[in-house]
């Protein structure tokens, strides 16, 4: 996957999740929890959803690494490469 | 301080039921006889007659915590909303810790493990798919949580776990902590959402007590002789209650007041009900009351349309009001299936208006009325009209030979 197809796969996660979530006003380099309505079980919706879609097993030590939009993207682009 | 003499009252009403989705509504489908009951398809299951609801889910919370949550939180929310705003609260009238939300409920969470065991079916049952919103949608306190969560409530909430005997159950407890003078205002009722769950019919099924009818309007028919089981329903009720003085200072209209109530163990079967006990529990509530049977203008009974337990509900309606009462009986379950957790506080919802309408609603499909369940003044497929209505004594009974009876009388 591209990195703006990753990117697109968050933001279809996170529109999942709350299909009011609105990405116009969102900062790539800010923590995506201060800026749309998630919390703690929604962030975990996320990992379960990549867990779902491309077997992507993210061990906890790593979620601060998916905080923001860009460092999921830099996170997940080795590990979705040949997604 | 414990007030015993403190009296309580009905201020709110929000409903969801599969033939209306507000007391106006339901009242009038309820007197048409007009029934909620269609054929779902189930999962495994197949085909069943349910009563399912089908109401504005976003109207009081957004989709995100649709999702969240479970279908007993939503339809809980629901009903909470609307019995806050029929009841004329807001946040001018109480303080959220002196609320307390007191919820039945028959079963929980068996709807959420169905759905996950069948997800992670997909996944080779790798236990790592199971989903971590498992726990807070499992926990029994949920549905009245999930209140709590969407009206800023932070006084106690709990559910009541008492089989089908659960919106009863539910509304005594509220009367008890208003008298105890725990909360200021009690939420109070029931939910199901059992209509979700393929183990509730398939159980039911094993156990020769589910209903079956090519006509689902048909299928629940308590009192006749080809009755053949159980509808099951969604459903649910939430009632405000609060003490007579605060009503009357606020100026509330009051639906009607919690004069008696009783709840009482079969200690026998599981599952097969025990009419000498039921009168038991009616005659206690009454006496609570300080009334005598013949006081009794309305009996809104629990019958499920099942072989036995129709027939012991009607001994014991017999034993209790044997002086040739005037006594009216009808059954809601008829019109509407078995709405489980939410059966007690719908069907006594269904028959408050009765107290101002002056008309009773009837039992509706008897074609042949059994005779072991020819109650006197059965009220049989059609209304009963310009009838006096003051005390309506709501029955409900459960598996494990759980009884409650509530009385309530016109304001």
């Amino acid at each position: 996957m591209t990195r703006a197809e990753i990117r697109d796969l968050i933001i279809e996660i996170i529109k999942d999740i709350d299909d009011e979530a609105q990405f116009d006003d969102v900062s790539p380099d800010e923590p995506l929890r201060d800026q749309l309505d998630l919390d703690s079980m929604d962030f975990l919706d996320i990992v379960m959803e990549l867990r779902k879609r491309h077997k992507l097993q993210i061990p906890e030590e790593d979620y601060p690494q998916l905080a923001t939009l860009n460092s999921c993207v830099n996170y997940l682009e080795p590990l979705l490469h040949n997604a | 301080m414990v007030v015993p003499a403190t009296r309580i009252v009905i201020t709110g009403v929000g409903l969801i039921a599969p033939n209306g989705n507000n007391l106006q509504e339901f009242r009038a489908n309820l007197l048409a006889g007009k029934s909620g009951i269609s054929h779902i398809e189930h999962r495994y299951f197949g085909r069943a007659p349910a009563g399912c609801c089908d109401f504005d889910t976003t109207r009081y919370r957004k989709k995100k915590e649709n999702k969240k949550g479970t279908r007993a939180g939503c339809i809980a929310v629901y009903c909470a909303h609307e019995a806050m705003l029929d009841a004329q609260i807001d946040e001018t009238h109480y303080a959220g810790d002196r609320t307390g939300v007191y919820l039945g409920l028959t079963e929980h969470g068996t709807v959420e493990t169905e759905h996950e065991i069948y997800n992670i079916k997909g996944y080779d049952y790798d236990v790592r798919y199971w989903s971590h919103h498992h726990n807070p949608r499992t926990v029994l306190n949920n549905p009245a949580g999930e209140i709590t969560v969407s009206l800023g409530i932070t006084g106690p909430h709990y559910s009541i776990g008492a089989a089908c005997a659960a919106g009863n159950a539910a509304l005594i407890q509220g009367a008890q902590m208003l008298q105890l003078d725990e909360v200021d205002i009690a939420l109070v009722g029931g939910v199901s959402e059992s209509t979700e769950s393929f183990g509730i019919f398939a159980s039911f099924q094993s156990q020769n007590a589910l209903a079956t009818h090519d006509d689902p309007h048909k299928a629940c028919r308590p009192f006749d002789q080809q009755r053949n089981g159980i509808v099951v329903s969604e459903g649910g009720c939430v009632f405000v209650l609060e003490r007579l003085d605060a009503a009357l200072a606020r100026k509330a209209r009051i639906y009607g007041e919690i004069v008696g109530y009783a709840m009482n163990s079969d200690a026998g079967d599981f599952v097969l009900p025990l009419g000498e006990r039921q009168a038991q529990c009616m005659a206690k509530a009454i006496a609570r009351a300080g009334m005598q049977a013949a006081d009794i203008d309305l009996v809104s009974s629990h019958a499920t349309g099942t072989k036995q337990g129709d027939v012991e509900e009607c001994k014991a309606i017999r034993e209790v009001f044997s002086q040739g009462s005037h006594t009216y009986i009808n059954n809601t379950k008829s019109i509407i299936g078995h709405a489980m957790g939410a059966a007690g506080a719908l069907e006594l919802a269904g028959n408050l208006p009765s107290f101002d309408d002056n008309a009773i609603h009837p039992t509706i499909n008897i074609d042949t009325l059994d005779p072991a369940c020819a109650l006197p003044n059965l009220v049989v497929n059609e209304p009963v009209h310009d009838v006096s209505v003051h005390t309506i004594l709501n029955n409900s009974f459960g598996m494990l030979g759980i009884n409650s009876t509530v009385i309530v009388k016109k304001f």
